[in-house]
């Protein structure tokens, strides 16, 4: 049936609605994004589908991720009248005594609980009574929402994620989706559209910051044939905010590019997912064909003459595919090399015609920005930044995943308070944001908020959320090389500062790293740098010098060392350290002798273990292994 | 220590073309569409494990392409091989989270169970090992992919347990 009025679109909510909130059997949700599948969910999913099967009053459902990933897989069950519960690390061999738990009312296994749930409803749903009010909570488990990893969270982008079945369209409208669609479609005029977006001040979340706003206004001035772009790339290494939001709501990014449509005078989308995602594509496949039954896409929408189609296309493992214009040349088939901007896309783009394209977070952002309006998001963030941003906290820190928080929240809260901290007890080194365009922040600044405009003034870029903590076992001037020798892979080539500058700079910090550094490597990088900087054609090369500029500006000891005393003592780069077994420290445990490849390392039980250095291929296997740090690097 | 098995299967030398099925693929899948070049070479590439010589050139004809652009295009993204892969597609993931959590030493792991000195494929053709930039499992770091199956909170010591498992 094609949904016509927004009466019908409020008939469909009321019944999933209900659906959702007051199941008729047992609901148990298991997360189903691609790192909960990786951590064992499918396999969990599966068990309990066998022992469970549909009709024996228990439900079985899928959903995307609620964030937590370094707990997954996490199960959620819930009931009406009964408490909604999260369970965390449940794999195949837990599942089934879970669920069995959970429907005997046994909740003394406290160690598999992450949290109950106060209130399940997203933003989109406060006209909606909290289904959970009349029902009594456990006691001695912690509601979720007070726990340090979602505590201080908003979801915006990631209002339905971990909440819904990504493959049911009826679930996304039951949480108010499509809804400011039609308020756009029926009630605004496009101008009105573009000028609430602005008044938001949404920027750009794929990490350029540029206003969502004026982009859109600028597009529907050229004219043409106009094209709405979905940027769903996500190359920035240790970034996966956008494979999420897809995996586990596609429809907030239909309905987004569908507002965009609107507001800009277009009927034809594209999104191009890359290659390394085809789980995202599958669940956006299935999204499209949903939303073209209910005719949310095609010919004649809600009964206008606006149409709009959808195409996907996928990357094939190019980086340089996420700068706008390689994007574009890679969606008409040919290789991905950047062109410089004198004339934007939006007014030359796609097959040369005006082009709008946003990122998956920014489009994701949209119906929420239109359901409650610009002032409600322009009274969140900072005076540059508005709303909230979604970063991927990965590294070496305790609690993993994505948070989505205010922009203007510090640093230290989110590693320390959200994050837990550093991972076993080590100690802080920094805090790498904005992808190989972005740079390492020292322990000193970790009291600034996170914003646009904050993080690029000492050094770095926020970037598209990618935010991966490094401790003492971090070599940073090998991190400024692992970086470089990234972007020589992934640049086009086409221009010189970018092709040779950074295949220079790569071959000067791998001579430092290889214990060949020489007086006046550092003022080189410096100097190269520079120019790379300053004489690219595009994003690639201007931002490439920034992991190595910041890297030099705060752990200038860390080059010098590795220069001068041609040491590396993070432990990182083999010529410069050697392990030892400090013999006070050996308790003769015999672990690191058992899983030693090389059998290099000898010794009695309970007495101090001896290192062959000549066997020794510093594989760090016994590093990591020693429960008493008895093994040191020297 | 035990290094992993090497199987007795030989690699393949010519490869046979299923023109009809090409056909089908680049008229009724894709629409003889040059926009969808990239498409086209990734369903070639899935079936026959790499992109031979005589499809692309068979490719330029059909939808009026010159050759060398599909070249061009072929050995531009990463994805693309023009030489046969093995039976087993390793992506170590070499992404800034899964490096900082050591993803570099289970490289190294790998690379030294397989025997591989600096080849990128087994000489059984068993395996065919690649760097991926990210694969997006970030807080599983390190991850490696075999095939479809994604390991993740792999640490160097687990390595040829689970390379054992693939044939």
């Amino acid at each position: 049936m094609k949904i016509q009025s927004t009466e019908e679109l409020e008939k469909i909510r009321q019944e999933y609605s209900t659906r959702l909130y007051y199941p008729d059997t047992t609901k148990v949700l298991v997360g189903m994004a691609s790192c909960g599948i990786a951590a064992g969910g499918k396999a969990a999913f599966e068990k309990a589908i066998q022992d469970f099967p549909d009709g024996n009053g228990v439900q079985i459902r899928q959903t995307g991720c609620i964030g937590f990933c370094e707990v997954e897989p996490l199960v959620e069950i819930a009931e009406t009248g009964k408490p909604r519960v999260i369970y965390q690390k449940i794999t195949e061999d837990k599942i089934v005594d879970v669920i069995r738990s959970y429907l005997e009312n046994d909740f003394k296994k406290t160690k598999w609980i992450l949290g109950q749930v106060r209130d399940p409803r997203s933003l989109m749903e406060d006209h909606l009574e909290n289904p959970l009010r009349e029902v009594a909570p456990i006691e001695k488990i912690p509601f979720l929402e007070d726990t340090p990893f979602y505590s201080n969270q908003v979801k915006i982008a990631l209002r339905n994620c971990g909440y819904i079945d990504p493959d049911s369209i009826e679930e996304y409208i039951a949480r108010g989706g499509y809804f400011a669609f039609f308020r756009a479609l029926l009630d605004h005029k496009p101008e009105e559209i573009i000028q609430i977006i602005k008044d938001s001040g949404l920027r750009g979340r794929g990490g350029g910051g540029f206003s969502t706003g004026v982009k859109w206004a600028t597009c529907a001035r050229h004219h043409g044939e106009r094209y709405i772009i979905c940027n769903a790339d996500e190359g920035d290494p240790g970034a996966y905010m956008d494979r999420s939001i897809l995996e586990g709501d596609p429809h907030s990014v239909l309905e987004g590019m569908l507002i965009a449509a609107v507001a800009i005078g277009s009927n034809h989308g594209f999104m191009y997912v890359r290659n390394e995602y085809p789980l995202a594509v599958k669940r956006l496949v299935t999204a499209i064909k949903q939303a073209e039954k209910y005719g949310l896409l095609g010919e004649n929408i809600g009964g206008t003459d606006f149409s709009f189609n959808i195409k996907i296309s996928t990357g094939a493992g190019a980086f340089v595919c996420g700068e706008s214009t390689a994007l574009m040349a890679s969606l008409e088939g040919q290789v991905g090399r950047p062109r410089a901007k004198y004339v934007h896309t939006v007014e030359k783009g796609l097959r040369q015609n005006p082009s709008n394209l946003n990122n998956v977070e920014t489009f994701a952002n949209v119906p929420a920005i239109i359901s409650k309006g610009a002032d409600w998001y322009a009274g969140m963030g900072t005076e540059s930044s508005k709303g909230t941003k979604v970063f991927s906290l990965v590294g070496k820190i305790k609690n993993t995943g994505l948070v989505e928080v205010a922009m203007g929240t510090t640093l230290r809260n989110i590693i320390y308070d959200i994050g837990g901290g550093v991972l076993k007890k080590k100690k802080f080194k920094a805090v790498q944001t904005g992808g190989p365009s972005g740079g390492c922040i020292p322990e000193k600044y970790l009291d600034l908020g996170v914003d646009f405009d904050e993080l690029t003034k000492i050094g770095s870029i926020m970037g598209s959320g990618g935010m991966i903590v490094m401790d003492q076992d971090t070599c940073m001037v090998d991190v400024a090389r692992y970086f470089l020798d990234f972007l020589k892979e992934e640049s086009c080539g086409q221009c010189n500062p970018c092709r040779e500058g950074i295949k220079r700079m790569l071959q000067i910090l791998t001579r430092i790293c290889e214990g060949h550094g020489a007086e006046g490597d550092v003022e080189l990088l410096e100097e190269l740098g520079d120019m790379v900087a300053k004489a690219s054609l595009c994003g690639l090369g201007t931002s490439a010098p920034n992991p190595v500029l910041t890297t030099i500006n705060y752990f200038r000891n860390e080059y010098d060392a590795h220069i001068k005393d041609k040491k590396c003592l993070a432990g990182v780069c083999k010529n410069l350290f050697y392990y030892e077994i400090d013999p006070e420290a050996c308790t003769g445990c015999r672990l690191c002798a058992l899983k030693c490849p090389q059998e290099a390392i000898t010794g009695e039980k309970k007495e101090p273990h001896l290192l062959d250095q000549e066997k020794c291929i510093k594989c760090s296997i016994c590093y990591e292994a020693c429960k008493f740090n008895a093994v040191v690097i020297k | 220590m035990n290094k992993v098995s090497p199987s007795t299967t030989e690699p393949c030398a010519e490869v046979e073309i299923d023109y009809l099925e090409l056909d089908k693929i680049i008229e009724q899948e894709f629409d003889n569409d040059k926009e969808n070049l990239i498409m086209i070479l990734q369903a070639i590439q899935k079936r026959y494990n790499h992109l031979p010589q005589p499809t692309l050139k068979y490719l330029s004809e059909k939808i009026n392409v010159p050759y060398s652009q599909i070249y061009g295009v072929g050995t531009f993204y990463a994805t693309f091989s023009l030489e046969p892969k093995g039976r087993n597609i390793i992506s170590i993931c070499l992404g800034t989270a899964c490096h900082v959590r050591g993803g570099e030493r289970v490289r190294e792991r790998i690379e030294d169970t397989l025997n591989l000195d600096g080849k990128h494929t087994t000489d059984d053709m068993r395996f065919t090992l690649e760097g991926v930039r990210c694969i997006g499992c970030c807080s599983l770091g390190p991850v490696m992919k075999v095939n479809e199956d994604i390991h993740g909170r792999i640490g160097a010591d687990k390595v040829e347990k689970i390379l054992e498992n693939y044939e």
